[in-house]
């Protein structure tokens, strides 16, 4: 049974090695998959079109129901999004090492379901047309956004985050993009000339990329919380029942880290089997995610329990009724499946002989975020079916429309993915080197305490190189 | 909402709002609506929507709750007793109770702060005002709504719903809205605007009943009153002295038996300018 994060023995040049391989030569499955993704997309497109050119009506919104799975779906990308964050900043902090192999895909992944995300508000709007009017430019009528709008915080939070996750992600990649320039041939090697900006290595620069690095990690975190927190207060500043809830900032934060957690594992098993990193993405780190997704889906089922009880002591008639009705009424298999799906399913993380099962992990991982998407669509249309006035108590179900676009967005998602891990190393290189560098060495140190003797140079008793 | 307000003077802006409302108001536009006078005919909304150019969805819309109609009468059915019976079958309108529901204009608007673009906002007529080109359809403001009073073009109704020569009924003092916009009733603005610019020519204050709106002009039983909330001496202030129940007190200031004025969802304190008195039935 594998035990270690990762095989301290491997060598510099296999480490290269394996992650430029999986840069080359895309086999058919890739080919197929890119495909399904063009198609995926293209129904997306046809709908979108469509409903650009008929209305929103075509959506079967109504009123009230004024918003559905869109505004759900992207609640749910944006969610997505924390964990990248999560594991390369928040980890990185920490010094939890064990991320290193991981991190990379996983801050990809941030980058792209944000791009996803922010599709969905614009898809969702009315006159989609004058978009920018949120945005607060200089205009010579003197006309700003309403900055007492959530949704006006959510265009800057998301802005802001997309711009700073994706700098993160390039930061990171600079050394990596370095040795690819120093392996590349043809359009590649012109690529990743002009993206490794010069990096030759040298101490100076790794200063300034340690300082850099840094910076920006301490600098994301309370974005990445800020935003999540954003996303919430369109529902939590609103005076609706089931929205108006003070805990839903962390509740909100709880459920990203936890989808985007799941998205992880998913993610990491399909890597490991096509580009066969099992030398990297390790069981015993598989395992350390999977611990970390259980206690994150322990919180939010705390968070959703507080909910609950807190409106079953606040005595609101409304909100009780909205509750009740959540537990019983005509969205209650959905939100059954979301309680299952979201706090019981994750106890399958709790066992080792499970966890270590990868085919049981997809599942599981699949099932998990289908469970926090549906968490999201049981915070949007359950209030707007059933709120203060009676005469506009109604239950819409979504159209095909809507369906091929949140269909259409897993597509997209996928496409970018996709063309990611063939054209940047979805590995890390050079920190899965100093993880092997760090996990020798500490062997080494602990193996002298054993003898009783110290190791004055562990840079010569290691015989490594150095970095 | 201008950078002024935030930054100026945000102490004054506070106030303002517990006081309800930030602006010295000329007038205060509201109505009273006598729930004893109301007989469900629908003739309020008929005339709203030939007054505002409210687009005529067709029935198969109109199923899909994608209805334009600004002006909207709710009917409330009595609760059966124990036995299954309604109590109330003995009485005219068998256990039925009518509400006539338009934009209630309240002055802490729960619809105003959601908008990304201020396309509604507080007049400083006391009017909770769309503006239908600054729009983007994002339709939060139909969602913070507890009245679910603001209603959204999800198609383009102009061919369906006036095809030509219909077209040539539209009232030429306001627009049509094209798909992607949200509305609601505006307290037929248009009818304001003209009764304020005739009183500013004549130099004079705009006298109570000079104007009304379509739904009042409309009503066969005159249960809809409209008017100026800061002049006393209109009807519909009068109304509102007599008739509104004050919430959050034990005992009423006024001593007046027939007392029987509520406003919808006032507890929410979003302050709504349309009172409702209250129908009494004899038992």
């Amino acid at each position: 049974m594998q035990t270690k994060d990762i095989n301290e023995q491997i060598k510099w040049a296999q480490i290269n090695k394996d992650v430029l391989t999986s840069l080359e030569n895309p086999r058919m499955a890739y080919w197929v998959a890119v495909g399904i993704c063009v198609a995926m997309i293209a129904c997306a497109v046809v709908a979108e079109v469509y409903q650009y050119q008929m209305g929103i009506g075509v959506a079967a919104l109504d009123w009230p129901q004024m918003w559905g799975l869109y505004i759900g779906t992207f609640i749910f990308w944006i969610g997505m999004s924390h964990s990248g964050t999560l594991l390369s900043a928040i980890l990185h902090i920490v010094h939890a090492d064990w991320r290193k192999p991981i991190y990379r895909f996983a801050e990809a992944m941030t980058t792209f379901s944000l791009m996803t995300a922010g599709l969905f508000p614009l898809i969702h709007l009315g006159r989609i047309w004058n978009l920018y009017w949120v945005l607060p430019y200089a205009s010579d009528r003197g006309v700003w956004p309403n900055f007492r709008s959530p949704l006006a915080w959510d265009c800057f939070a998301i802005f802001t985050y997309l711009t700073s996750s994706a700098l993160f992600l390039y930061i990171g990649m600079i050394p990596d993009l370095a040795i690819c320039r120093d392996n590349a041939k043809g359009w590649r090697k012109k690529l990743y000339t002009v993206l490794s900006l010069g990096w030759a290595g040298t101490d100076r620069q790794w200063r300034h990329f340690r300082k850099t690095y840094l910076l920006m990690a301490c600098f994301l975190i309370p974005l990445a919380v800020s935003v999540h927190s954003i996303v919430s207060s369109d529902f939590a500043m609103s005076i609706m029942p089931g929205w108006h809830v003070t805990t839903f900032p962390p509740y909100f934060v709880a459920g990203a880290l936890y989808s985007g957690c799941a998205a992880i594992i998913t993610l990491f098993i399909i890597l490991r089997y096509f580009f066969r990193f099992e030398e990297y993405m390790t069981i015993p780190i598989l395992e350390k995610t999977c611990k970390l997704t259980f206690v994150i889906a322990m919180a939010w089922s705390y968070l959703n329990l507080i909910e609950f009880s807190s409106v079953w002591y606040g005595h609101n008639e409304v909100d009780k009724e909205l509750l009740l009705n959540k537990f019983t009424g005509a969205y209650s298999p959905y939100f059954w499946a979301m309680l299952f799906f979201g706090s019981v399913l994750p106890f399958t993380l709790a066992f080792e002989k499970l966890r270590r099962h990868l085919p049981t992990m997809f599942v599981v991982s699949l099932l998990l975020n289908v469970g926090m998407w549906l968490e999201r669509w049981m915070i949007v249309s359950p209030t707007l079916s059933l709120s203060y006035e009676p005469f506009a108590w109604s239950v819409q179900w979504p159209s095909i429309v809507q369906w091929a676009i949140v269909f259409g967005s897993f597509g997209w998602f996928g496409l970018l993915f996709l063309v990611f891990v063939k054209v940047f190393p979805s590995v890390s290189m050079y920190e899965v080197k100093e993880m092997v560098y760090h996990r020798r060495r500490a062997n080494v140190e602990s193996k002298a305490h054993e003898f009783g003797r110290r190791s004055s140079d562990p840079q010569a008793a290691t015989g490594l190189p150095g970095t | 909402m201008s950078f002024k307000n935030i930054l100026g003077d945000w102490a004054h802006y506070r106030r303002g709002r517990e006081e309800g409302g930030f602006h010295n108001y000329e007038h205060k536009w509201g109505m009273a609506v006598d729930l004893n006078k109301c007989i469900g005919c629908n003739a309020c909304s008929i005339a709203c929507y030939a007054e505002n150019n409210l687009a005529v969805v067709g029935p198969e819309r109109f199923a899909k709750h994608q209805a334009m109609h600004w002006m909207r009468i709710e009917r409330y059915w009595d609760e059966p007793d124990l036995e299954g019976e309604i109590p109330a079958s003995q009485y005219q309108e068998q256990g039925a109770s009518f509400l006539p529901m338009m934009c209630q204009n309240c002055m802490s608007a729960t619809c105003e702060p959601v908008c990304p673009v201020a396309a509604t906002y507080h007049t400083p007529d006391g009017l909770n005002a769309q503006v239908y080109n600054r729009c983007i359809g994002s339709r939060y403001c139909s969602n913070n709504c507890p009245y679910r009073l603001r209603y959204f073009n999800f198609w383009s109704y102009y061919e369906s719903s006036w095809p030509a020569p219909l077209h040539m009924q539209l009232n030429p003092d306001l627009t049509v809205r094209d798909k992607g916009v949200m509305e609601k009733c505006t307290f037929c603005v248009q009818r304001i605007r003209v009764a304020k610019d005739k009183a500013k020519m004549e130099d004079r204050k705009v006298i109570d009943g000079e104007f009304n709106t379509a739904c009042q002009q409309t009503c066969p039983t005159g249960a809809i009153v409209f008017g100026d909330l800061m002049n006393p001496e209109s009807q519909v202030s009068k109304m509102w002295a007599t008739h509104q129940v004050e919430l959050g007190k034990t005992e009423q200031t006024k001593q007046n038996p027939q007392m029987r004025g509520y406003r919808v969802f006032e507890d929410l304190n979003t302050d709504p300018k349309v009172l409702y008195l209250e129908r009494v039935r004899e038992v």
